[in-house]
């Protein structure tokens, strides 16, 4: 098993909560592309396996590239590698760049699923994130991508919005579950560091997230998606059954994958690396064959870590499988006794051999993973 | 003999003492303008930074005039109230002051304390009026002051300004012509003054004393009375800008004795130096044990670091006797020091130091004055700590130490420092006019009460103009309660606090805001409680955290999480628990961060 994600930096406004790498500088688009197809043969051998069961476009916006463009990295991907049949192809999508023209042309490329990034049905909201998309643009969007002929459709929403509220949020959860999609990933809006809204946030001119008012719109969020047979399978993704992202799950599952283009994260099971956060260094690396990247090798405790983080937050939860891929039995033992206390506080339910997170829980998960640490 | 002056020199804070000195020292040569860094005798660096003395020091000059030589000993005086008893032995081994007021700020609390000190022991005084060229200066009206305060001639005070070296000769002169020559028999047996001690970390403690009768030679067997312990003179000599070794000190002269000994403590500021074959026959008046008057445990922060910490503190100890410890264990902050300093300022240097020198962390307590309790069956104990005070049942009475604070102030500010003095039990004494716009005010009030939280107010409420010094009196029975403070349900002993009665309510009630304040939400709701026994007298409550999760956990999102999340839980390491709670560190300084 093995996945590929491609990273496309380019974003034609920059919204304000991101913190993903990306330029709304278009120049060197041509030779970005160029390079993502140079650096699929440089890193062809870094994966234990040569075919791909996922392939993922992300980024920054995906669908700023044309169907030419996508085309021909199709071609060096199946150069270096075997796409399995039945493989899971993702392209992360705007809904301004999902024209009819467009929409129609993709559907005659590889890609198979979209995930759509529409985050509200709310003007207020996407002007307020300066998203590059309109209220009725964002409404547009599914029908036509499903009259295209793409079965399989996901969505991105933010909740936590500052005005959003509660009521806002349950009109915005309401359209989204009557539209013709099989996936959703809901994410709290977070003020990341170094952002824009982290700026905005300082400087007073846009309100915090509350923590508690997020809280109540995620568990209302959790039992809408339930009843609309959506249900969660992980912290912020939702998906009918049989649709759930392979490709996320399978970052979730220590699943080796291999990540092209600038900031792009790889792991082979020991290492993981990452490349360069710069488009032009980028650029001038790939094409002097060298790949910018740093490393780091895994010890025991932090692949432990890692296992405890990325599995507590789906609902299959911490499994002892899991546990004794990374450590022992003993440590499995430890694991069960530390949550003993998380259990009588109604925060974890144990089920035979793995341990899940209440929807109480799920609130808490980066709290209760730490817990579990070694250090 | 005749030609020796010991000299040192009274002043206020930032009245320009350093300065002063420092310009005495060049003009007679005994440092080189290019060699000189400011304060030279401050040669800590905490001393520079705060512009504050800490130690004595001793420095000796060569003056010329008329053709004749004379030695003039300098020894420089910590200024601070905490160590008014050094100042007092640096005081014994003068014959002479100067008195240093600032021009523009006129005479201080402190000074007149200080100043007091000096006339009780007959040091005749110069009154030099410092800063002289700076434009807010009122000569007239601070010589005024002067005159009343010393009974002087106008004509004697000099005018003088350490920046520019005006009037620096004419304090020389002064010193010469008015300060009288030490008087002591040579042929008498050695009876020499420790006025203090500093350690070296190669040589050992050099002890500085001061001749009073007899000499000492190199080699010789002498003995310190009142620590009675007894050493060779490895090495004596008198202190220039450095040491300079000598065969022989004379009588009346200031010197240094390096003795092979290890610990401050060995080594008695006040005790008498003198030979073992032929000791003097009565030793030096008005010795006395330091006695430490405020008391907070110390705790290191990370507690794998306990025995890095002792070593630290028992380092310190070697050149601050006046710094004692003795190890206690807390359920909160596990364990650590009970330390006695001085004063707040002693306490805050050596949480400084700890800091600076041994690049430690501490967390340090509550702290507390030490209170005399006696029981129903008829014993009495001394506390120290919160946790020793005894079950109300057990006790007959408790006993709070009390001290004379004299404040001196502009007369605007007169009710809000008696305001202030009230709010913490003082009782006025008396109210005086310096001149017609400086008021000092004497109060009765108990020590424990300006342990913390009082000196900074004071300042803010006069602006910054008033000066506060005091001593102790002695004991008055008080209504003290134990103040318990409880997360939870189970007591935090660290945040435990002994307090009046009349305070209790207040005082609970703030702490328990601080507290909540100061609290991180956890994934349950926590109770803060304040308790005196098992009344509860005021209640907060923390509520429960209910997010903490990231939104994304992506393939570049896992490592960089994982990162951020061992780092948050290393930092908890260092935060204590007590039953589920976990109490962050500066939770424990809250009780001094009250405005009350």
């Amino acid at each position: 098993m093995a996945g590929l994600y491609l990273h496309i930096p380019f974003c034609k406004q920059a919204c304000t909560y991101c913190d993903f790498h990306f330029s709304t500088s278009m120049q060197t688009r041509e030779e970005l592309v160029t390079a993502l197809i140079t650096e699929i043969k440089l890193q062809a051998d870094y994966l234990p396996s040569k075919t791909l069961d996922t392939i993922y476009f992300g980024g920054g916006t995906p669908s700023l590239l044309s169907v030419d463009e996508l085309e021909r990295i199709f071609d060096q991907i199946q150069q270096y590698f075997t796409i399995n049949k039945g493989a899971e192809i993702t392209l992360e999508a705007n809904p301004d760049d999902l024209t009819l023209a467009y929409l129609r042309k993709l559907r005659h490329t590889n890609v198979n699923r979209l995930s759509i990034g529409i985050q509200s049905f709310r003007e207020q909201d996407l002007k307020m994130m300066n998203r590059a998309h309109t209220a009725k643009q964002a409404e547009r969007v599914v029908p036509e991508a499903a009259d295209t002929g793409f079965e399989n459709l996901s969505i991105d929403l933010i909740y936590g919005i500052p005005d959003l509220k509660m009521d806002g949020w349950k009109k915005n959860l309401d359209k989204a579950l009557a539209l013709p999609v099989n996936h959703l990933s809901c994410y709290c809006l977070t003020v990341e560091p170094r952002t824009a809204l982290a700026w905005q946030v300082e400087k007073g001119i846009s309100k915090a997230v509350d923590d508690d008012e997020a809280a109540n719109q995620y568990e209302w969020l959790i039992e809408k998606t339930e009843v609309a047979g959506i249900p969660w399978y992980e912290i912020s993704n939702f998906g009918k059954p049989g649709f759930e992202s392979q490709h996320n799950s399978n970052y979730w599952k220590g699943i080796p994958y291999l990540g092209i283009g600038p900031s792009a994260h790889s792991y082979n099971g020991k290492n993981r690396q990452w490349n360069i956060r710069n488009n032009p260094l980028y650029i001038k690396s790939i094409n002097d064959k060298k790949i910018p990247f740093e490393e780091e090798f895994l010890t025991e405790a932090q692949r432990f870590n890692e296992t405890v983080l990325t599995s507590l937050r789906t609902r299959n939860g911490l499994s002892k499988e899991a546990i004794l891929k990374v450590a022992t039995e003993d440590s499995w033992k430890k694991i069960k006794s530390q949550a003993e206390i998380k259990i009588a506080n109604g925060l974890i339910i144990e089920k035979e051999n793995s341990l899940q997170l209440t929807v109480k829980g799920l609130l808490l998960a980066d709290a209760i993973a730490s817990e579990f640490f070694l250090l | 003999m005749e030609n020796i002056r010991n000299f040192c020199i009274i002043a206020h804070i930032d009245h320009g003492k350093s300065t002063l000195a420092d310009r005495l020292l060049e003009y007679t040569n005994t440092v080189s303008k290019k060699d000189s860094q400011a304060q030279v005798l401050d040669d800590m660096d905490l001393e520079r930074e705060r512009g504050i003395t800490i130690k004595s020091h001793a420095i000796q000059m060569d003056y010329e005039r008329n053709g004749i030589k004379y030695t003039l000993n300098l020894i420089d005086t910590p200024g601070h109230v905490d160590f008014s008893y050094e100042v007092s032995r640096s005081i014994a081994a003068c014959e002479g002051a100067l008195l240093i007021v600032d021009a523009a700020q006129g005479i201080q609390a402190q000074t007149i304390s200080n100043l007091y000190l000096a006339l009780g022991s007959d040091l005749t005084i110069i009154p030099i009026l410092n800063k002289i060229d700076l434009p807010s200066a009122e000569p007239e009206v601070v010589k005024d002051q002067i005159v009343d305060l010393l009974g002087c001639d106008r004509e004697e005070i000099l005018a003088a300004s350490g920046k520019t070296g005006m009037g620096v000769h004419e304090i020389l002169s002064a010193i010469v012509d008015r300060i009288p020559h030490p008087k002591g028999d040579p042929k008498a047996p050695l009876k020499a003054l420790i006025f203090d001690s500093v350690f070296n970390s190669f040589r050992g403690i050099i002890a500085y004393f001061r001749i009073m009768d007899g000499e000492i030679r190199k080699g010789d067997h002498v003995k310190f009375a009142a620590a009675d312990s007894e050493y060779h003179a490895d090495e004596i000599g008198i202190l220039k800008l450095t040491k300079t070794p000598r065969d022989v000190v004379k009588t009346g002269d200031v010197g240094y004795i390096i003795s092979g000994i290890k610990e401050a403590k060995e080594v008695k500021v006040g005790d008498t130096l003198t030979h073992v074959a032929r000791p003097c026959l009565e030793n030096i008046a008005g010795f006395e044990e330091v006695k430490p008057m405020v008391f907070a445990g110390i705790y290191p922060v990370d507690t794998d670091e306990y025995e890095e910490l002792r070593g630290a503190i028992e380092k310190l100890q070697l050149n601050d006797a006046s710094l004692v410890f003795e190890p206690e264990s807390s359920a909160a902050l596990g364990f650590g020091f009970r330390c006695g300093f001085l004063g707040m300022l002693h306490m805050e240097i050596i949480q400084e130091r700890l800091e600076r020198e041994f690049n430690m962390t501490v967390i340090t307590t509550v702290p507390n004055v030490s209170y005399h309790a006696y029981l129903t069956n008829g014993t009495d104990m001394i506390v120290n700590n919160p946790s020793d005070f005894p079950e109300p049942n057990y006790m007959d009475r408790i006993e709070e130490p009390y001290i004379r604070a004299t404040i001196i102030t502009k007369a605007e500010f007169t009710g809000a420092v008696m305001t202030l003095c009230i709010l913490k039990r003082g009782n006025i004494i008396n109210q005086s006019y310096l001149t017609t716009d400086r008021v000092e005010l004497i109060f009765d009030m108990p020590m424990a009460e300006i342990v913390f939280d009082f000196y900074d107010k004071l300042k803010s409420i006069s602006k910054g103009y008033a000066s506060f010094d005091y001593h102790q009196t002695g004991y008055k029975e008080s209504d003290l309660v134990r103040l318990d403070i409880k997360l939870n349900g189970e007591p935090v002993d660290a945040l435990s606090a002994l307090i009046h009665r009349d305070h209790s309510f207040t005082f609970g009630k703030k702490i328990c805001e601080k507290l909540k304040e100061l609290m991180t939400r956890q994934q349950f709701e926590i109770i803060i409680q304040a308790a005196i026994g098992a009344k509860i007298i005021a209640r907060e409550t923390v509520k429960a955290l209910r997010k903490d999760v990231t939104a994304k956990c992506y393939g570049g999102d896992i490592s960089r999480k994982r990162k951020l999340l061992e780092k948050q839980k290393e930092g908890k390491k260092r935060m204590r628990q007590v039953g589920n709670v976990e109490i962050p560190q500066q939770a424990f300084m809250a009780i001094l961060k009250l405005d009350s």
